[in-house]
C-alpha cells in the first residue's frame, strides 16, 4: 500500500539528530568553514559516542534485518534510516556531517564488495573506543568520471602474498583523517592489469598502519571546508593478499566483478547524496522563508499564479523542488532496502538532489538581493555548500547518462 | 512506513484501466481531436471499468471507498490514453466525487446510486470562470441568500459535457466563501452557450454557462443548510490535474522515446545523441519526481491531514510546468515531424498547456 508515513524509530532518530544539528553543527558552522582543515573534534567524539551507545558503530545499515519477538523479521529500514539521518545531518552542517566518523565511503564500499569474513574483519574497527574514519579513493588527475581509466597499480608479490600499489590518488573525501586520526582505512582502487581497462579494476583495503601510503596535499575548497578532500600518494604500499576485496577469484580472473562492485557501490550512496543536498537545500529555503516572514512577506498558497508575486511563485516553485527531490531520495532508499534493483531510481534522485539544491541556493542568495552576498547570512555558505553535490558520487552529467541509458535500454556502447 | 508499492486491488484496476487507454483510446485519440468528438461507445466503455465505482461505497450504490491515491494512479493511466476521453470518462465525478466529499446524507442518499449504478451519464460541474485571474477560491459567481433559498448569478466557462448533463454543481461565493449548488440542467436562468473552441483536448465538449438570477432551496446546498469546505475539494481536483498532467507526460516521453530510438542520424540513432539523450533522462526525472509528489499529495488528502491541501496544490504546480516542458520536449525530440499532426506530440504539447490555467475539468 502507498505510504508516506515515516516508521517510528526513523522519526525518533530524526528528532534527535535535530537537537545535534541545532547544538553541535550550527552554532560551529562558520567557524569551520573559515578555518579549513580544523577538524570538528567535538562534534565527532560525540556522534562517536553516540553510535557507540547504539551499538551502531557506524551509520551504515546493518545487514541482517531485525526480528520481532515471534521472530517475524521485521521490514528492512536502514537505508531510508541512513537517509533521514544525513538529511538532517546536512540541514545542520553538510562540511561537518561530512566529518562523521564510522565507515562513510570507505565502509559502503567493503559492505558492497566484501565477503562477509571481510566486513567482520574491516568494519568493527568503527565501533572501537576511539573514533576511526574511513574514505574512499578512486579519482587521479587523469580519471573523474571516467574510472576505468585509472592508473594505480597494483601487483602481486607471490613470495610474501602480500599487493604492492603504486600511484596518486586524488579528491579523497576524509583520506586525511582516515589515514592519520585514529585506525582507519581507505578503500584504494587500482588495476592489476592496466591492458584491460575496467576489467582491471579490484578494490583494496588499506589501512592507517599500512606502509607506503601518506597525504600528500590538502585541497581549499569553495564550500564543505571542514570536511578534508585529500591527494595521497602510495609508495611500494604493502597490504596481505586478503585485502583486496571479495571473493578469492577476483584477485585472478579477468573479471568486470570490481568495476561492477564500484558502481554498485554508488547505486548504494547516490541517493544519499540526493539526501545531502536536500537537507543543505531545505536550510536555505527555511531560512529564507523565515526572513522574508519577518520582513512581512506571506506566500499564499493555492492562489493561481497570475496573482501570485515572483517571490511568492520562486518559493512555491523551490518548495515543489525540494519535497519531489526528497521523496525520489526516499524512493531509491526504499527500493534499496527492499532489495529492489534501484541503479535508475538511484540516478534519478541524485540528479535532482544536485540539480535542486543548487538552483535553491542560487535563487535565495539572489531574493535575499544585497544581504544574499553578505557573510552576515548563512545563505552564502549553504551556496558555496551546494555545488559538490551535483558533482561528486557522478556529476549529474554522468548520472544523465546512466539514467538515459536505464530508459533507452542502452549500454555503454551504445550511448557514450 | 514508507512505500510505493499499490495495492493488488490498485494494480488491477490500473492494469485495466492501462489496457483500456492503449488499446481503445490511444487508437482514437487522433481522430477525436480532429474531429472534436469522442465516439460515445468509447466513453461508456471507460465508464464500466469502475474508478467512480470503486471509490463509492456501497450504501450509494458503489463497491469500495473513496481513495484519492487510487483516484490519482487511474487518471494518470487514462489520460495517458487519451486526455479529452479520460476528462468525458470521469466527468461525472464533477458531480459525484464532491457530493461523496461534502456532500450531507441526504445528498449522497439521493444523487450517487443513480450516477453509480448506471451507465455513463452527462453530469459535470461549473467551476473555472472567464477572467485571467480566475481563482477558484475568490470567485466572481456568487449566490445570496433569498429567504429560504439562494440566488445565484455569474459566468462560468469550461463546463465539460453541459449541454447535455442532467445536472451540475455550481460554485459561487457566499460572503466570499467558495460553496457548491446542486443544480439540474434546464433550471431557470441557467443559460448554455455555444461550444467552445480550444487550443487543445478538442474531443472534449465544453460550454461556457451564464446564471441568471438562479434561484435554488437551501437543501441543494452542497453538504446542506450548513454547507462545506471548499478546500478537499479543490485538493482533490489539483490532485486530478497533477495526474492527467502526469499521464500526458509519460505517454510524450515514451513517445519521443521510441522516436529517438527508431530515427537515423549522421550514421547513428537521435537517442544516441547525448543532447537528446540528457532531454529524456531530465524528463524522466522530473516524471518520477512529480509522481512521487502526487501520490504523497494523495495519501496526505485520503488521511485528511493539515499539510493535504498545500502539499496538492505543490504537486499541482509541479505536475503543470512538468507537462509544459516534458511535452515540449517530446516535440523538439521529434523536430519537424512533431509539428506535424500525423505525429501525437503536437496534440500532447497543446494539451501540456492547459493544467496551469484549467484546473477544475476534473476530480478522483
Amino acid at each position: 500500500m502507498i505510504e508516506f508515513e515515516a516508521p517510528k524509530p526513523i522519526a525518533q532518530q530524526s528528532y534527535v539528530l535535530k537537537t545535534v544539528a541545532e547544538n553541535m553543527m550550527r552554532p560551529v558552522s562558520r567557524y569551520f568553514d573559515e578555518h579549513e582543515h580544523e577538524i570538528p573534534w567535538d562534534y565527532i567524539n560525540f556522534m562517536h559516542m553516540a553510535m557507540k551507545a547504539t551499538g551502531a558503530g557506524s551509520l551504515a545499515p546493518k545487514e541482517t534485518p531485525k526480528k520481532d519477538a515471534d521472530g517475524k523479521e521485521r521490514p528492512r529500514i536502514g537505508y531510508q534510516m541512513l537517509a533521514c539521518m544525513l538529511e538532517m545531518l546536512s540541514w545542520g552542517d553538510v562540511g561537518i556531517y561530512l566529518c562523521t566518523p564510522g565507515g562513510g565511503l570507505g565502509a559502503a564500499a567493503v559492505q558492497a564488495n566484501g565477503t562477509p569474513e571481510q566486513q567482520a574483519k574491516f568494519l568493527t574497527r568503527f565501533g572501537e573506543e576511539k573514533p576511526a574514519f574511513g574514505a574512499m579513493a578512486m579519482t587521479e588527475s587523469q580519471a573523474g568520471s571516467d574510472t576505468s581509466a585509472i592508473r594505480t597499480t597494483a601487483v602481486l608479490d607471490k613470495e610474501k602474498n602480500q599487493w604492492v600499489l603504486n600511484g596518486e590518488k586524488i579528491f579523497v573525501t576524509g583520506g586525511q583523517k582516515s589515514l592519520e586520526e585514529g585506525n582507519g582505512l581507505v578503500v584504494v582502487w587500482a588495476t592489476i592489469d592496466p591492458t584491460a581497462g575496467r576489467a582491471g579494476m579490484r578494490p583494496f583495503v588499506i589501512e592507517a598502519t599500512s606502509p607506503g601510503i601518506k597525504v600528500s596535499k590538502l585541497e581549499h575548497k569553495m564550500g564543505i571546508r571542514a570536511s578534508d578532500t585529500a591527494s595521497l600518494v602510495l609508495q611500494d604500499c604493502r597490504v596481505p593478499y586478503e585485502n583486496i576485496l571479495g571473493s578469492p577469484e577476483v584477485a585472478q580472473e579477468k573479471t568486470t566483478t570490481g568495476f561492477k562492485g564500484a558502481m554498485a557501490t554508488f547505486d548504494a550512496t547516490r541517493p544519499l547524496i540526493g539526501a545531502t543536498a536536500v537537507g543543505v537545500a531545505r536550510a536555505t529555503l527555511e531560512l529564507l522563508k523565515e526572513i522574508l516572514a519577518e520582513q512581512g512577506v506571506t506566500i499564499r498558497y493555492g492562489l493561481p499564479r497570475q496573482k501570485l508575486t515572483s517571490i511568492e511563485r520562486d518559493i512555491i516553485d523551490m518548495e515543489v523542488m525540494l519535497r519531489s527531490a526528497w521523496l525520489l531520495v526516499i524512493k531509491a532508499v526504499w527500493m534499496a532496502d527492499n532489495r529492489k534493483s534501484n541503479s535508475l531510481e538511484a540516478s534519478m534522485s541524485k540528479v535532482r538532489g544536485g540539480d535542486v539544491v543548487t538552483k535553491i541556493t542560487q535563487r535565495s542568495v539572489e531574493i535575499m538581493g544585497p544581504l544574499g552576498y553578505s557573510r552576515d547570512l548563512m545563505l552564502e555558505k549553504w551556496f558555496r555548500d551546494a555545488k559538490i553535490s551535483d558533482i561528486y558520487e557522478g556529476t549529474g552529467q554522468i548520472n544523465r547518462l546512466i539514467v538515459a541509458r536505464h530508459i533507452l535500454g542502452y549500454s555503454g556502447r551504445n550511448l557514450r | 512506513m514508507y512505500s510505493f508499492e499499490p495495492t493488488e486491488e490498485q494494480k488491477m484496476l490500473v492494469d485495466t484501466v492501462a489496457r483500456y487507454a492503449t488499446s481503445n483510446l490511444r487508437l482514437a485519440s487522433h481522430d477525436a481531436d480532429e474531429e472534436c468528438q469522442l465516439p460515445i461507445g468509447l466513453i461508456k466503455k471507460g465508464w464500466e471499468l469502475g474508478v467512480l465505482q470503486a471509490s463509492t461505497p456501497e450504501s450509494y450504490g458503489g463497491f469500495g471507498e473513496h481513495s484519492a491515491v487510487t483516484g490519482v494512479l487511474a487518471a494518470e493511466e487514462m489520460a495517458y490514453g487519451d486526455l479529452a476521453a479520460a476528462l468525458s470518462v470521469m466527468s461525472p465525478g464533477l458531480f459525484a466525487v464532491p457530493i461523496l466529499l461534502a456532500g450531507s446524507e441526504e445528498q449522497k442518499k439521493e444523487y450517487l446510486p443513480p450516477i453509480v449504478e448506471g451507465d455513463w451519464t452527462p453530469y459535470t460541474a461549473a467551476l473555472i470562470e472567464p477572467f485571467y485571474d480566475n481563482d477558484l477560491n475568490d470567485l466572481k459567481t456568487t449566490a445570496m441568500l433569498d429567504n429560504d433559498g439562494y440566488v445565484i448569478s455569474g459566468n462560468k466557462s469550461y463546463v465539460p459535457h453541459a449541454r447535455e448533463a442532467k445536472a451540475m454543481i455550481v460554485y459561487a461565493s457566499l460572503n466570499g466563501m467558495t460553496q457548491g449548488f446542486i443544480v439540474s440542467n434546464g433550471h431557470k436562468g441557467v443559460q448554455v452557450g455555444e461550444r467552445q473552441k480550444m487550443l487543445g483536448i478538442n474531443a472534449l465538449p465544453v460550454y461556457p454557462v451564464k446564471f441568471d438570477n438562479v434561484r435554488v432551496p437551501s437543501t441543494n446546498r452542497l453538504g446542506g443548510t450548513d454547507g462545506h469546505d471548499f478546500s478537499p475539494i479543490l485538493a482533490s481536483s489539483w490532485l486530478a490535474s497533477a495526474a492527467m498532467a502526469l499521464g500526458v507526460s509519460k505517454a510524450a516521453l515514451e513517445y519521443a522515446i521510441n522516436y529517438a530510438k527508431d530515427r537515423d542520424v549522421f550514421g547513428m540513432k537521435v537517442a544516441q545523441k547525448q543532447s537528446i539523450a540528457f532531454m529524456l533522462a531530465e524528463m524522466a526525472t522530473d516524471i518520477e519526481a512529480i509522481r512521487c509528489l502526487t501520490w504523497e499529495a494523495a495519501w496526505l488528502v485520503d488521511k485528511g491531514k493539515e499539510e493535504a491541501y498545500k502539499e496538492a496544490y505543490l504537486a499541482y504546480t509541479g505536475a503543470a510546468d512538468m507537462a509544459m516542458m516534458v511535452t515540449d520536449r517530446a516535440v523538439q525530440i521529434l523536430g519537424g515531424h512533431g509539428y506535424i499532426r500525423e505525429h501525437p506530440v503536437e496534440k500532447w504539447m497543446r494539451e501540456g498547456r492547459s493544467f496551469a490555467m484549467l484546473n477544475g475539468l476534473a476530480i478522483v
